[in-house]
């Protein structure tokens, strides 16, 4: 029995693990992922370990709304945790995705959010290979939650952690600051803005293997997401016990997020990215990693933004455009549009 | 950006401080309160106290409406989203302020109350066409820059015969606590006022001259911007140095004398003085806020809902009323930075991004130890 | 305090209404406290009001007055900017 994906709608049903389940998932999951493991048609997916160490993250994606200029939840389900294994400097190699589906939910919107993740995960070069569904009742969830959770392995000589920034550091950025926070937050019927900006949601695994063959001793690799470059920069700092020093002048904003945050009162360095990374090297090694990342398509605005030094306060700094200083602090709760 | 990136030039800032560093005079102390908390963030954010000579101190003054608001009001507009079944549409700035019993609104709205943030007053009248069935109360804050959009919004309701909408007025005035400031004893010694750029767009330059001509101090209307408050500081600095008191205008290009008389004539047409109200920080002010006329009663939610004031008095050990008056910097509080943070603010000045010791927290503590970099 | 910026009009609506632009992002908002608001001219936006018509020339003295001093770095120049009102 065919599943009704034009009109058709999650009920408790899916998720009881009876027929309705297993149609739901061999016709939706299944074909669109499309790969040995899922055919198998196991509860677990097996493969060879490779040799080296293993890295394994994973990510909750609650977004709201569920689709967006430039992505949509699934997609960024799929790049979201390919970038967490990406940022140890590792290969990604597998995924699994858990969906916590609302009761109600169109198939419809369901089908579109797999479609897009079966193609990111096919552009990355990496599988889906198994996964989970349940079903919530009504008013128990947004639509739906998607947990996805990557392995990947680490080359040998790669040794890339946030507590290993030290004085004299430089630090890249790999593009523009504030395009995916912009893009949902324009997207939000209530604040009535129109914009053609749209979320840079990106997998960066392909940049990243690049700067790591280019320089294996690449001391800090993150990708600033939830709370901005600015969060990244101190939580960096924290770990690694040391002071950050940026300069606002050399931060890239597009036109249109810059105009965006000042409608709202939102400072860019605050904004969520999720096709971003921010890099710590040693300083011999920044001029040749930034023509390394010039070279990729998502690093062709990359730039040295600042450098690490001595700080027992782990303060994180920025020289502004008029060349007096301010300190960029964390964020404080949620960054919410302001009247004043 | 036009009209926003030229006035944010680096090298002209760099010119200007050359020229402030030339005429102040080195034997001199200039104290100059900047009223308005957009120029708190402005002065914080593009660092600008670095470029200015040390005999120039800036004092932040207390036009921060949501530093200002107090905890009693707060609890208000608690209430009725979490006990009165009330739609409470509120701005963004308040949203996280912690009030009494250890509540927020965004916490309320974390137990059910029905908290909605808008960008505008017309989005809370939208919000009540569409739930006629649900009363809808605006939390109506702000100076008299963002009184004007509140007014529109109660003659709107008031032309669609809304029967579920009202306004729950907090709405303060800039030159009354200017006033307060300068008339309560124990206030340090002021210069001279940086006066704010878009409240003055409303109500023009003129409201300023008693500041000049009773009080004998210079003021300029400054624009929003770093470059403009830069400026403005020169032209109060020349006028201290001339010995003169005027209101000089530096916002040009948005301020006239007489302000926007369409603007106020609407506030007028709804509002009416109150004799006093607190303000956080300062206590009593006198003639210092505005609330609904009786013929718009209907829409004044104090009225419609009953709701009886109950202030909350900060914690023993806060300077910030002595902060507010530049008689203390925020790191001579005690509480600054250790049981005070901006997660956790236990005063005025700490809570929302433009408040002293807010903006000195998040942008200024680099230079309270010295790190040579 | 009072977060405003200048937006361009680019369109009038009905209701009082117009869509303005800056840094091409656009959005819907109410002149219902100004008048005779003009495509292209340029206002002070405020929760989603416009406050006051930018004075397109006087922003241009003031920018004139900035590139002049950083240019001569003298002090007589500003003596000339906004006399006392």
């Amino acid at each position: 029995m065919k599943l009704d994906l034009k009109h058709g709608r999650i009920d408790m049903s899916h998720g009881s693990g009876g027929r309705a389940m297993a149609q739901l998932v061999e016709q939706l999951f299944v074909a669109a992922f499309d790969n040995a493991w899922l055919d198998a048609r196991n509860d677990q997916a097996c493969f060879a370990i490779q040799a080296g160490r293993m890295v394994m993250a994973t990510d909750a994606h609650v977004v709201s709304p569920l689709f967006f200029p430039g992505g949509d939840i699934g997609s960024l389900s799929v790049h979201g945790t390919i970038n967490d294994v990406a940022m140890a400097g590792a290969r990604p190699l597998y995924l699994a995705a858990s969906f916590i589906l609302e009761e109600g939910f169109p198939l419809a919107d369901l089908k579109r959010i797999v479609d897009s993740m079966a193609q990111a995960a096919r552009q990355a070069g990496v599988a889906i290979v198994t996964g989970d569904t349940k079903v919530v009742e009504r008013g128990k969830g947004d639509g739906v939650f998607i947990t996805t959770t990557g392995v990947g392995v680490v080359p040998e000589g790669v040794n890339i952690s946030g507590e290993r920034a030290r004085p004299g550091d430089c630090i890249l950025l790999s593009g523009t600051l504030g395009d995916h926070g912009v893009a949902i937050m324009a997207s939000r019927a209530d604040l009535g803005f129109e914009t053609r900006i749209a979320s840079d949601t990106a997998a960066l695994h392909g940049l990243v293997a690049d700067m790591v063959a280019a320089v294996p001793d690449i001391h800090v690799l993150r990708d600033p997401t939830r709370g901005g470059l600015a969060t990244t920069l101190n939580e960096i700092a924290q770990q690694s016990r040391v002071g950050v020093l940026i300069e606002e002048d050399k931060l890239p904003v597009r036109e249109e997020v810059a105009a965006a945050c000042e409608f709202l009162g939102l400072d860019p360095l605050y904004v969520a990215n999720e096709g971003k990374l921010v890099c710590f090297c040693a300083p011999e090694h920044a001029e040749h990693l930034l023509k390394v990342m010039r070279a990729h398509p998502l690093g062709h605005n990359a730039v040295m933004i600042g450098a690490v030094h001595d700080d027992p306060r782990h303060f994180v700094q920025m020289r502004t455009s008029f060349g007096g200083k301010r300190i960029v602090d964390w964020l404080s709760g949620e960054q919410l549009p302001r009247i004043c | 950006m036009k009209y926003i990136d030229e006035f944010r030039d680096g090298k002209t800032a760099q010119a200007l401080a050359r020229v402030i560093a030339r005429e102040a005079e080195a034997a001199r102390e200039y104290r100059i309160m900047e009223f308005c908390g957009g120029h708190t963030h402005a002065i914080s954010r593009y660092g600008i106290v670095d470029l200015l000579p040390d005999n120039i101190r800036l004092i932040h003054g207390p036009g921060c409406p949501v530093c200002v608001l107090p905890i009693g009001r707060i609890d208000n507009a608690i209430d009725l989203a979490l006990n009165r079944g009330a739609i409470l549409a509120s701005y963004g700035d308040c949203l996280r302020v912690p009030a009494s019993g250890g509540l927020s609104l965004l916490k309320a709205k974390a137990r059910g109350a029905d908290v909605r943030m808008v960008y505008s007053s017309a989005d809370a009248l939208k919000i009540a066409e569409d739930n006629p069935q649900r009363e809808v109360v605006f939390f109506a804050i702000g100076f008299e820059t963002t009184t004007p959009p509140t007014a529109v919004a109660v003659l709107e309701a008031q032309k669609r015969d809304l029967q579920n909408f009202s306004v729950f007025c907090n709405h303060v005035l800039t030159p009354a606590a200017m006033s307060a400031i300068l008339d309560t004893p124990g206030s340090v010694r002021i210069d001279a006022f940086v006066g704010p750029a878009h409240v003055s767009t409303v109500i023009g330059s003129r409201p300023y001259e008693r500041f000049a001509s009773d009080y004998g101090k210079p003021v300029v209307i400054s624009g929003f911007e770093p470059l403009d408050v830069m400026q403005s500081i020169l032209m109060l600095l020349r006028q201290l140095n001339e010995g003169r008191a005027e209101v000089e205008n530096q916002f040009t290009r948005a301020v006239t004398r007489e302000g926007n008389l369409k603007a106020q004539a609407m506030v007028a047409e709804v509002f009416e003085t109150r004799e006093t109200f607190e303000w956080r920080g300062l206590n009593e002010v006198p003639q210092s806020a505005l609330r609904l006329k009786a013929k718009y009663a209907a829409y004044d939610a104090e009225v419609r809902y009953g709701l009886v004031y109950r202030p909350v008095a900060d914690n023993k050990a806060c300077e910030c009323g002595a902060i507010l008056r530049g008689v203390k910097q925020p790191q001579e509080c005690k509480l600054f930075a250790t049981a005070c943070t901006p997660e956790r603010p236990m005063g005025s000045c700490m809570v929302s991004s433009e408040g002293a010791c807010a903006a000195h927290y998040t942008y200024g503590r680099y230079r309270d130890a010295v790190v040579e970099i | 305090m009072c977060l405003a910026i200048p937006v361009r009009v680019v369109e009038l609506l009905a209701n009082d209404m117009a869509r303005v632009d800056v840094g091409g992002v656009r959005k819907e908002i109410s002149l219902a406290l100004v008048d005779d608001v003009s495509i292209d001219d340029y206002v002070i936006l405020h929760v989603g009001y416009a406050l006051q018509r930018l004075d397109q020339d006087e922003a241009e003295k003031t920018l004139a007055l900035f590139a002049e001093m950083a240019e001569n770095d003298t002090s007589s120049s500003l003596a000339r900017q906004a006399p006392p009102t």
